[in-house]
């Protein structure tokens, strides 16, 4: 027993300093290249921490955003910015930018800036340890009301009955940020080529797969780890595979049944919103009776539709114009 | 001291770190990766203090967490297609303010 807690403690301690250390070395290192992976490495293991935190909802989701989709966006744009530097008179551009990177850095300045930094981290710090060690939270108001949420994973029936209306909410931020992105009018991209055929073919045999564990996910949320954010995020990753191996949408479909499957899921939740608030009850307060389905239809639209987002913000400027290269 | 207050101390540890770089780099791809990594700082406290138990920890944080993942990787989306904005015009990724001192 003892020597397990001691090696338990080994293993959180690795994982936290290896988290501060790939963070520092994210951050500070010179090459933007590397900066990006060790971020990438840097979200692989904070799952690993979600998971020795007993949260693995949250490490499925990570692993699949955080890690994945975040670094293959941040990659494609710092392509996007050598791509760019590259047309531009080659050489003495990065040399500008390096210089100018040179330029900023006042050692003795930003010196002064840790100190408040460290004096903010020791407060934030010293309140933490002033916690009580035991809490329970909201656990128990959870399983109390579980029965009538409809669904037996305590972090869907939060997500999908308790507190739908942050989820109504987040589903609609992803929207506004895709319009953002479509509003700043980015010229797409004109790496139209043939793909890899190495690339071609792992997409072939990789994009099947991805569908399947997004059903899976999306249909074991309701018990066990899993549910519409991780299936969405996995479907998300298959439009990214396929849109990195050169397919894109055929044009009848980018214009109108792509924008219908973009807010698909948003407008369910409007429109259950509203039929709960007819009904006599609250915003989204499910009928126990029904609340099973109900969420299972909110989960497979909001699946859709964050899919159709996440493959929208990686692709990064509306689908139409590009068609017409 | 438990596992889940080390892990808090780590979130902090991570938070300040993130800030630190977004004070002292100018390049938008930099501050952009230290806005993520702020993120994490906070999820990670968020999620340890919902961990101070021997049973099931706290679903309510889990769920505000993956929430939180999910409008993270949203506005990294918008802050790159911004960052990609700005090269195009001004030909460099970082804002003005950086070159008047």
């Amino acid at each position: 027993m003892e020597a397990l807690s001691l090696l338990q403690w080994l293993i959180d301690g690795l994982i936290g300093i290896g988290l501060l250390w790939l963070a520092w070395r994210a951050l500070f290192c010179p090459e933007l290249f590397k900066a990006i992976v060790l971020f990438i490495a840097f979200g692989l293991l904070m799952t690993l921490a979600w998971v020795r935190l007993k949260a693995p909802d949250v490490a499925l989701a990570e692993v699949a955003i955080g890690a994945g989709l975040t670094g293959a966006l941040l990659l494609s744009s710092w392509a996007k910015l050598r791509g760019f530097d590259a047309n531009k008179g080659m050489g003495a551009r990065e040399k500008n930018s390096e210089q100018a990177e040179q330029k900023t850095k006042r050692p003795f300045f930003h010196g002064l800036y840790a100190i408040p930094l460290l004096l903010m981290a020791v407060g934030l710090g010293y309140g933490v340890l002033q916690l009580t060690p035991y809490a329970t939270g909201l656990s128990a108001v959870v399983a109390e009301n579980l029965d009538a949420s409809g669904v037996s994973n305590p972090v869907t029936a939060v997500l999908l009955n308790f507190r739908a209306y942050d989820t109504l909410l987040e589903i609609a931020v992803l929207l506004l940020a895709l319009i953002g992105i479509w509003s700043l009018g980015i010229r797409p991209s004109v790496r139209e080529a043939t793909p890899d055929p190495v690339l071609d073919l792992l997409t072939r045999f990789l994009t099947p797969l991805l569908l399947l564990v997004s059903a899976y996910l999306l249909w074991v949320g309701a018990h066990a780890p899993g549910g519409a954010f991780q299936a969405g995020s996995v479907l998300g990753a298959a439009g990214v595979l396929l849109i990195l191996a050169g397919w894109r949408l055929p044009l009848s479909l980018a214009g109108l049944p792509l924008r219908i499957t973009l807010v698909a899921g948003v407008s369910t939740f409007i429109v259950v919103a509203v039929l709960t608030m007819l009904g006599g009850a609250q915003l989204l307060a499910f009928p126990p009776s029904q609340a099973s389905l109900i969420i299972f239809v909110l989960e497979i639209t909001a699946t859709l539709s964050i899919a159709a987002i996440l493959a929208a913000l990686f692709l990064g400027s509306r689908p139409d114009h590009s068609e017409k290269i | 001291m438990s596992i889940a207050i080390l892990y808090a101390l780590v979130g902090i540890g991570l938070f300040c770190l993130g800030v630190y770089a977004l004070m002292i780099h100018a390049h938008l791809l930099r501050k952009i990766l230290a806005l993520n990594i702020m993120g994490s700082g906070v999820f990670m406290v968020l999620l340890a203090l919902a961990g101070r138990t021997e049973i099931t920890p706290d679903p309510v944080p889990a769920a505000m967490v993956i929430t939180g993942i999910v409008v993270a990787v949203s506005a990294t989306a918008l802050a790159l297609a911004l960052m990609l904005k700005i090269n195009a015009i001004t030909g460099r990724a970082e804002l003005n303010d950086a070159e008047e001192k």
